[in-house]
């Protein structure tokens, strides 16, 4: 009988053996995906436990944090945005049912603790078994609440957004979205609902895009620096190379006309003898049309690539929260496969065609030309503190790229001054400052109802700032008259302060 | 205090000779039944997670099948020492007992539509007859029986069909039919709910736990992260709060418990009490597999408890008695050694 029972006993071993294992699987292997997982209770409750970093804006100013509170004898952490709606297209949210939206989806990792070197992971640990509270680290950022807050002001619940940013590290200072929301409202009862009622001038917009990084605008004439970056980078034109203006391009066989002369009704401004220098003073269409037409579309869409178009920008926010710029048919990003031919490339040189752009990218080009051709990475997040007060992360400015040389990016310098000093950005002409800046009134449609835009930088010699503002669906709205102004408010703020 | 009462009662009961037991198989046969089958009787039964294991009387609220257990395993060792010689011969005469119990387990399966009991009596009834007989082919056939009854069962009864279907695929990619609540949801946030939580309890106690008294046992809303927590879960509380350090622990100390067992078993001197030692042994690691590996999801889920550390008086009570028992076996070899 003896034999019989040594190998039940082993067989007893086994089964107990079996349940070690499986304990190991679930508690290592299989732990990181059931962690995951929407329905996890569990991990639902030890998210509220942790003690969420702070979120602050680069002079210290808070824009989240978590408060505790006892609940059926749990300490769970509740969130708190005191800004009212400054930053809430850029910090997000985070719920207590594990849902995050911005900055707090993207960081969420820091912000949890969760994302530590072996010091920390060690801390935390022991924090865990003790029963300590975890904490999580804090985000600083590169944004100025005054500047946010100048920028938000000045949309005045206008569709529309304004990023202005360092154009040598990328640091963005602003990235205001309009129309806005308050973070708080999301877990009150039917907050999606009230933050739905929340609206622009231009109506449909919602609250929760980022128009910044997500919102898609024809350029109209401030992509003329593209087309001018295209045109003198590969030497085909100087600043200086002289055209001959009759106030229209025949483009596929019909005048394409500039814009309407303010002093003669129905009739259309016509320079006659410019130089590309003047073209772009005066954004003259024509000219740019013709410039298109001989350099041709794929050249153009080439250097809209090199300046970043066609991928969204490497924003720290989640990927789903941008847009990349470029052409687009039919609702998709479109590159199409022979340009000169699938392109008309008259009014592509001036904005218009199927071209869309965020305001993001927009700054972008403004930033490289200021940094002399040298393309800036973008950046939210300044550095990331522990609880502990020890520096976990810090961010190094990065250049993305060269799309232009420093000689194209001297001349273009030179020729966005004319514009501020004598052509159609004179609105933000800046007393002892020389500010560099391009318009764009673009058509949407709309009769007489345009999306203003304005792009610039300054001081034009050592650029500080590059700022790009858009505005939706302006009645009568120039760029210059709507856009500009605003983009003035921002730069004097920075310089001045 | 029942527990280390009815302990110390049974020692002292029983410290001459155990072995009067034998004489009285045939009642504890009787009683294992009775006890097995208590549950379905009206007025004093009651159905929880599906299974009817449980009565109520006198305000109490007892698992009679655990000390059914004991009482079977007091049984099959006294029989099987009696009827080995003549079961080894394998004529088709003897297959009657067998066939008898198989009958018995399965329908127990089918009246309280408790897959892990009905698994449990029939591996003990297994590994016994095996011990006894040492005919491996019994055993062999015995439970292709039971796995062909158990795979009738599963279509035939919608309650084990549900348990297998929901240890299969706990997690739906759409919403199924929910029985609970008679909606459309996704298995994990109905059928599987339990099960599904309790993975997550586990995975959450990582290496080192959150802690005794640390770990996450109710939701933000308030109500608990697992039902039945202290009884049938008590194994994924466990393993949150002392993570993979203290589940194994755990583990290897009732390794250490039935490895224990067997030794006393081995030492014995007649068949009796080495059937009777091996009987309480395996069926404590078996119960422990069957309840762990049913959290675990090595097999599917069945409601019953895990000894020693589920909260419940009755199955405190019966892993008392199964010490009771193996301390007198041991104590009985002991003293024949010296003598």
């Amino acid at each position: 009988m003896n034999r019989q029972l040594l190998r039940l006993s082993v067989l007893s071993m086994v089964l107990l053996a079996v349940l070690i294992g499986a304990t190991t699987y679930w508690q290592s292997w299989a732990g990181a995906d059931l962690a995951n997982r929407q329905d996890n209770a569990v991990e639902a409750v030890a998210q509220l436990q942790i003690h969420r970093g702070r979120i602050l804006a680069s002079n210290g100013q808070v824009l989240a944090w978590s408060t505790p509170h006892r609940k059926k004898g749990l300490t769970i952490y509740s969130r708190h945005y005191p800004t009212n709606g400054l930053f809430s297209q850029i910090v997000g949210y985070a719920t207590s049912g594990d849902n995050q939206v911005g900055l707090e989806q993207s960081y969420d990792d820091y912000l949890t603790g969760a994302n530590t070197n072996l010091s920390n992971v060690l801390q935390s640990t022991l924090d865990r078994l003790g029963g300590e509270t975890v904490h999580g680290d804090d985000v600083y950022l590169t944004v100025k609440p005054a500047l946010q807050a100048l920028a938000l002001h000045d949309l005045a619940g206008r569709c529309g957004a304004v990023v202005a940013m360092n154009p040598k590290t990328g640091a963005i200072y602003a990235m205001a979205s309009s129309p806005t929301y308050n973070q708080n409202l999301i877990e009150q009862p039917s907050g999606f609902g009230k933050i739905k009622h929340v609206k622009g001038s231009c109506g449909d917009a919602s609250a929760l895009v980022d128009n910044a990084t997500a919102g898609l605008y024809p350029p109209g004439s401030t992509f003329k620096l593209v087309t001018a970056s295209a045109a003198l980078d590969t030497g085909i034109y100087k600043p200086t190379s002289p055209f001959y203006d009759p106030g229209y391009c025949i483009d596929y066989g019909k005048p394409v006309y500039n814009a309407s002369a303010p002093d003669s009704p129905g009739g259309h401004e016509a320079y006659g003898n410019v130089d590309l220098s003047e073209a772009l003073e005066h954004s003259i269409n024509a000219v740019f049309c013709k410039v298109g037409e001989h350099i041709g579309a794929a050249r153009i869409l080439e250097y809209a690539k090199r300046y970043g178009f066609y991928a969204p920008p490497p924003l720290d926010l989640p990927p789903d929260e941008s847009q990349a710029s470029g052409l687009y048919n039919h609702g998709k990003l479109w590159y199409p496969k022979d340009p000169d031919t699938q392109v008309d490339s008259g009014r592509l040189a001036f904005g218009q065609e199927r071209m869309l752009v965020t305001p993001l990218q927009m700054a972008l080009v403004a930033s490289t030309i200021a940094d002399g051709g040298a393309e800036p990475k973008p950046y939210l997040v300044q550095k990331i503190v522990a609880h502990d007060g020890s520096t976990v992360a810090k961010t190094s400015p990065q250049v993305l790229g060269h799309p232009i040389k420093p000689s194209t990016a001297a001349e273009l310098n030179q020729m966005m001054q004319l514009v501020v000093q004598g052509g159609t950005g004179t609105n933000a002409q800046i007393p002892g400052v020389e500010v560099a800046g391009k318009t764009g009134t673009a058509e949407i449609g709309l009769g007489d109802v345009y999306d203003a835009w304005f792009v610039c930088f300054a001081p034009a010699n050592h650029p500080k700032i590059a700022v790009a503002v858009a505005v939706e669906k302006q009645p009568n709205g120039f760029g210059g008259s709507v856009a500009a102004p605003i983009a003035k408010d921002i730069l004097e703020k920075l310089l001045g302060g | 205090m029942i527990g280390v009462a009815v302990f110390a009662a049974t020692l002292l009961w029983l410290r001459g000779d155990f072995r009067v037991l034998e004489r009285y198989k045939y009642v504890f046969g009787v009683t294992a039944l009775f006890l097995l089958f208590l549950p379905l009787a009206p007025g004093i039964g009651e159905t929880v997670n599906g299974s009817r294991l449980w009565i109520h009387f006198a305000g109490l609220q007892f698992q009679p099948g655990e000390l059914g257990k004991i009482a079977l395993i007091v049984f099959l060792a006294a029989y099987l020492r009696e009827k080995r010689e003549v079961l080894a011969q394998g004529r088709l005469k003897d297959w009657g007992p067998l066939l008898a119990i198989w009958g018995g387990a399965m329908l127990v399966l089918v009246a309280t539509d408790d897959l892990g009991s009905a698994l449990l009596y029939y591996g003990i009834f297994l590994a016994l007859l095996y011990v006894a007989t040492a005919r491996a082919a019994f055993v062999a056939a015995a439970l292709a029986l039971f796995v062909a009854g158990s795979v009738l069962v599963t279509y035939l009864v919608s309650h084990v069909h549900e348990r297998v279907t929901d240890w299969l695929s706990p997690w739906s990619s759409h919403p199924v039919f929910c029985p609970l609540t008679g909606h459309m949801a996704y298995r994990q946030d109905c059928q599987s709910y339990q099960l599904v939580q309790s993975l997550y309890s586990i995975a959450h106690g990582g290496f080192g736990g959150t802690g005794l008294g640390h770990g996450i046992v109710t939701t933000a809303a308030g109500g608990p992260v697992v039902p039945d927590l202290n009884t049938d879960f008590i194994y994924s509380a466990l393993a949150q709060e002392l993570g993979l350090i203290g589940a194994a622990a755990l583990l290897l100390l009732y390794m250490a418990f039935v490895l224990r067992g067997f030794r006393i078993a081995l030492s014995a001197s007649d068949g009796f009490s080495k059937l009777l030692a091996a009987g309480l042994s395996f069926g404590f690691a078996f119960q422990t597999f069957v309840i762990v590996g049913g959290i675990t999801r090595v097999i599917p889920l069945t409601g019953i408890t895990l000894p020693f550390v589920s909260y419940g008086g009755s199955s405190i009570l019966s892993n008392f008695l199964l010490v009771a028992g193996l301390l007198l076996v041991s104590h009985r070899a002991n003293r024949e050694k010296a003598a």
